[in-house]
């Protein structure tokens, strides 16, 4: 769990302190069937070495997720959150009987009255996933 | 190709859905979220980005979803979702461009509850050539 003091100035340029999510074939398997998004390249290796990919693929609306439970960990509760947008970067590839990470972070990059703005950071294996990754939340 | 006359226009959707608790819950045990009072911020992407799909798949609209990857996603969240919600959505061609022959293509999802917006998404979807 995230510490909610963890930030315990609430300033720009304060930074939230570091999780890693563990995301592996199981997990993959439990989103594909709690978003409706069964398509194969996220549970079937070899449908996705068919088409060019590495391996099998995380959702990039699950990574969303992680960070987002991360994000909604440090803001109380998913009621808090106003904003949240990412862009996907790269894939996070998923070997078979593997646990792979996801290690999130965030810097305060705004504070106005009521909200504060995280830049958020996500990477797996050491390769940043998303891109220009903020939320919005009441604080 | 998307047809150019496409872009900027705003398509209801017919139907409406309600979220059930359970979906919610499921939702939230994927990701480790114990309090399962609202969904979690992400969670309209089970409802919008198909009800999208059925929105747009008329074929004057001309967008090919087999051939479909996510660029990008972003949420306004106005009202936090609930088990037991009922929503109309609506979705609009906002911006389309292309590049290198892919066509990018962002969709805006309104998700209404009566006629207040409840949460406004955009999904930036790459059509690969």
């Amino acid at each position: 769990m995230v510490d909610s003091g963890g930030a315990r100035m609430i300033e720009v340029g304060a930074a939230l302190p570091t999780h890693t999510f563990t995301i592996n074939r199981e997990l993959l398997k439990a989103y594909a069937d709690a978003s409706g998004d069964q398509n194969p390249i996220h549970q079937n290796e070899e449908f996705a070495l068919s088409v060019g990919l590495p391996n099998v693929i995380a959702h990039g609306m699950l990574t969303m997720a992680l960070v987002g439970k991360f994000v909604t960990d440090w803001a109380g509760g998913s009621s808090n959150v106003t904003h949240y947008g990412a862009r996907f970067i790269k894939p996070v590839i998923v070997p078979a009987n593997t646990d792979i990470d996801l290690t999130v972070s965030a810097v305060i990059s705004a504070v106005e009255d009521g909200s504060v703005t995280l830049d958020l950071t996500a990477t797996s294996a050491g390769v940043k996933v998303l891109g220009m990754a903020k939320a919005v939340v009441k604080k | 190709m998307l047809n150019p006359d496409s872009v900027g226009r705003t398509f209801e959707g017919a139907n409406s859905i309600t979220v059930t608790q359970s979906e919610i819950d499921a939702f939230c045990a994927v990701i480790g979220e114990t309090n399962t009072s609202v969904a979690p911020p992400t969670f309209s992407i089970r409802i919008s980005l198909e009800q999208s799909q059925s929105i747009l798949s008329d074929p004057s609209i001309g967008l090919d979803w087999t051939r479909l990857v996510h660029g990008d996603q972003k949420f306004e969240i106005f009202s936090p979702i609930k088990g037991g919600d009922t929503f109309t959505c609506s979705s609009t061609i906002e911006n389309y461009r292309v590049a290198a022959g892919n066509e990018i293509v962002t969709v805006r999802s309104d998700l209404k509850s009566g006629s207040a917006i409840a949460l406004s998404s955009w999904s930036t979807l790459v059509v690969r050539a």
